[in-house]
């Protein structure tokens, strides 16, 4: 009866189904053989030990993770991780949400300081990092030279193990300031001035008011923020990498886990064990992002 | 009254936004003045030089006299180029599928692109280095496109893009005879073109800030980025800070250049990219 219409509608729908195949197939094929196969291979390799010379893979079973349990480097990786992270991530938001807020005023010169702020996220880390070495010079560094006209003894910023961490640190921050402040700036432009005016006729001051309207709505904005940037902040490389070599006597108090997982993955060709410490990180990466996600209930206003 | 706080209180914001933006600028400016100085003038510390006395271009010339610093401007922008290339094709396609037809595992293989977006990047690198190895493509420009080829946040972001426009339009170029391919290509494509220009400028910008894929697959110094490089260039130089000054000078101009020239398109790629998510 109906078997014109039928198969005229399932014609329709074949072409639709067909180009939506058509459309997702290189990325999916991509993401299959580039992404989803390797976490599967990764996982797989954690089991398994390079043999001598790199070759022919010896099974373990859960050897790489009992040696990664008893490691105390990896102790110290999982801890600086962390540290860096508490450092970079709190006070580089909270300093970029106070250039965001002071920009998002009637400023002059308002995309200029803009333009200057997000530079630092231009420039490739490794230059970074070296000019930021040469700064923290202990004999002959800009800083130190500074300090030493106000008084205070040389630091040796980079091969300090109490310091170094702190000097990372401070690059890593120095460095996402002005992204963090585009994404905030963003954020902040979407609340709407009637807020304000509002509270302004109320007799609210400026302080209460950041409090009261600007965090508040600004808060989903604020969760992705601080979401991604721990992510960013847990696997830290590119700084340490360039700045803390395997020699110096701060290694082991600032080595991260992806600058671990990269010694052991590829300068001591120990694949297996480098599997298992990123398996580790994308284990510490899950439960911090799930207790985010979890809490964010408590502080964040869905508008 | 009002104006008489008001105008202290701003040249305030002031004060703070300039200290702020020295900070920001500083270490660059270091590293120009650095990169014209002598090793001499540089560890001076009594007195202290701020300014070379010379403009020296000698860094300069050794450092290209050294390094092929041609060879590396090249493989670095092949790659950004054509990660820049694919991700923005490969992406618009599957996320125009994405957002707008319907076909059966839409929701398992867009599961796919949202949970390879969660999983930290590192933990792809070693099968990928030996699938590279295998292929026999190490040190080869492919080898630095590799991981770039396609993009789960790039699809996911135009997927946003795309579901941001109104479903009348695709009805209307129904009507007037287009198929799902043309009414993609000719009306849908080119309304999400910011959300091209914002992928392409955040692939752009961490394909040439990567350090350690390119220093994994591609070993050779002639094979190497600005950025893999540099670290060498560290390791060789060591304490010859003014060229190793010259030398990252070399590494961040182009992308700084590009930066100075469509600041705007940065800092709205960025800005629309991170709303989107």
């Amino acid at each position: 009866m109906s078997k014109v219409v039928s198969r005229r509608i399932s014609r329709q729908t074949w072409s639709e189904w067909s180009w939506g195949w058509f459309l997702i197939a290189p990325t999916m094929i991509g993401l299959i053989v580039l992404n989803i196969i390797p976490i599967i291979q990764t996982a797989y390799l954690s089991f398994f030990k390079s043999g001598d010379f790199g070759r022919g893979n010896i099974f373990v079973g859960l050897d790489n993770y009992r040696k990664m349990f008893d490691d105390v480097q990896v102790w110290h990786a999982v801890g600086n991780t962390l540290l860096y992270a508490v450092l970079v991530v709190p006070i580089s938001i909270a300093l970029s949400l106070i250039v965001a807020v002071l920009l998002n005023g009637e400023i002059r010169g308002k995309s200029l300081y803009r333009t200057i702020y997000f530079i630092p996220m231009v420039a490739a880390p490794a230059a970074v990092t070296m000019v930021w070495r040469w700064l923290y010079n202990e004999h002959f560094g800009l800083i130190n030279y500074v300090l030493s006209r106000i008084g205070i003894n040389a630091v040796d910023w980079v091969g300090n193990p109490k310091v170094s961490l702190i000097s990372i640190a401070i690059i890593g921050i120095w460095s996402v300031i002005g992204y963090n402040m585009v994404l905030l700036l963003a954020g902040l432009q979407e609340i709407p001035k009637d807020f304000y005016e509002a509270s302004e006729i109320d007799g609210a001051s400026k302080l209460r008011q950041f409090f009261v309207i600007t965090l508040p709505l600004l808060s989903p904005t604020l969760f992705f923020v601080v979401v991604t940037s721990v992510i960013q902040a847990m696997q830290v490389f590119d700084v340490i990498y360039m700045m803390i070599d395997v020699t110096s006597p701060a290694y082991e108090h600032t080595v991260s886990l992806v600058y671990l997982f990269y010694n052991n993955s590829f300068k001591y060709s120990n694949k297996g064990y480098g599997s298992a410490i990123v398996i580790l990180l994308l284990a510490i990466i899950m439960v911090i992002t799930f207790l985010q996600v979890r809490g964010q209930k408590k502080w964040v206003n869905y508008m | 009254m009002d104006t008489k706080i008001r105008i202290p209180r701003h040249s305030m914001i002031h004060v703070l936004l300039v200290i702020g933006a020295i900070l920001m600028i500083l270490p660059f400016f270091w590293m120009l003045l650095t990169s014209f100085k002598s090793v001499t003038e540089s560890t001076s510390m009594n007195p202290f030089v701020f300014f070379p006395t010379q403009w020296r271009w000698g860094n300069y010339i050794e450092v290209l006299r050294q390094n092929n610093f041609p060879r590396l401007y090249w493989n670095t922008f092949a790659m950004v180029v054509l990660r820049v290339i694919c991700s923005i094709v490969f992406s618009a396609m599957a996320a125009y599928a994405f957002a707008r037809l319907k076909f059966p595992g839409r929701g398992f293989f867009f599961g796919l692109v949202l949970f390879q977006m969660m999983v930290p990047t590192q933990i792809f690198i070693i099968p990928q280095y030996l699938m590279v190895d295998s292929l026999g493509m190490r040190n080869t420009i492919f080898a630095l496109l590799f991981p770039g080829l396609v993009s789960a946040f790039g699809t996911f972001l135009l997927r946003q893009f795309f579901m941001g426009l109104p479903k009348e339009l695709e009805e209307a170029a129904k009507l007037d005879g287009c198929n799902i391919g043309q009414t993609f290509l000719r009306i849908m494509l080119p309304l999400v073109r910011s959300g091209m220009v914002a992928l392409g400028i955040f692939t752009a910008l961490f394909a040439f800030k990567d350090l350690m894929w390119p220093m994994i697959v591609n070993t050779n110094s002639d094979a190497a980025t600005l950025s893999s490089a540099l670290a060498k260039i560290q390791g060789a130089y060591s304490v010859d800070y003014p060229e190793l000054m010259a030398a990252s000078v070399l590494a961040i101009i182009p992308m700084l250049i590009l930066y100075i020239i469509f600041q705007k398109q940065f800092i709205e790629g960025v800005a629309t990219s991170g709303g989107k998510l």
